[in-house]
């Protein structure tokens, strides 16, 4: 069964991504959203924990619209990361079995 | 009047995502009316608030990025930026807007209302506050 976890908090106001990170599968997908977006961004201190999950075969996403709103430049996404629109959300959303929220 | 206050507003949240940096600027720029003396610190989240090119289009809300612009002329020009919180996100000082204003001691000369500071300098902000305000 493969699972969508979205995160929508910063990772670096609340431990939302790390547990997420703890505890997602290598078939699993990653989808940033809201505030949650700023980790997707290179070189910062959430950096490291992502790169290791994208080791293990997890995949990443960022939601380009939040990106956008906040001024975050998806060039300097994190390599790795695919940036989607809300249509990709949805077909992500259809992609897996289940998805996880970490409100 | 000889009583003015130092009010020190302490930001620690990114836009859009609550409601904190919406009401922060709304109290920041109803209070400029009082004249009292104001500063207002990015740190952490809150350095998000300043980011240059926000565009909400696609999210359905109100860009209110481009009011900061309009702090100098309320006579808000001291912006305090913390540079770790810069650091820890991968941000630095050319990913924010410029916020500027006119000083009228100084034939109405452009100035920067922008600076970066250290941790001991943030303290010494805080220390020296007679109002602390924090969203």
């Amino acid at each position: 069964m493969s699972t969508l976890h979205t995160v929508n908090k910063s990772p670096f106001d609340r431990n939302s991504l790390d547990t997420c990170l703890s505890v997602t599968k290598a078939d699993a997908t990653v989808l940033m959203i809201e505030d949650g977006v700023a980790g997707a961004m290179q070189n910062t201190t959430a950096s490291a924990g992502i790169s290791d999950a994208m080791a293990k075969g997890v995949k990443f996403a960022v939601l380009g619209e939040d990106l956008r709103a906040r001024g975050l430049p998806a060039d300097r996404v994190m390599d790795g990361f695919s940036v989607v629109d809300y249509a990709g959300f949805v077909q992500l959303s259809a992609d897996h079995d289940n998805v996880q929220s970490w409100l | 009047m000889s009583d003015t206050k130092k009010f020190v507003y302490i930001n620690r949240k990114a836009p859009y995502g609550t409601v904190y940096a919406l009401e922060s600027l709304e109290v920041v720029l109803i209070g400029a009316a009082f004249e009292q003396e104001v500063q207002l610190v990015f740190v952490d989240d809150g350095v998000y608030q300043l980011t240059k090119g926000q565009d909400t289009d696609g999210i359905g809300m109100k860009n209110f990025s481009k009011t900061y612009s309009a702090l100098g002329d309320y006579d808000v020009n001291q912006i305090y930026v913390d540079e770790q919180s810069l650091k820890d996100r991968g941000l630095t000082m050319d990913d924010l807007q410029e916020l500027t204003y006119e000083d009228e001691d100084d034939d109405w000369a452009e100035k920067s209302s922008m600076k970066l500071v250290n941790r001991e300098q943030l303290a010494d902000l805080i220390s020296d506050a007679d109002v602390l305000l924090n969203f």
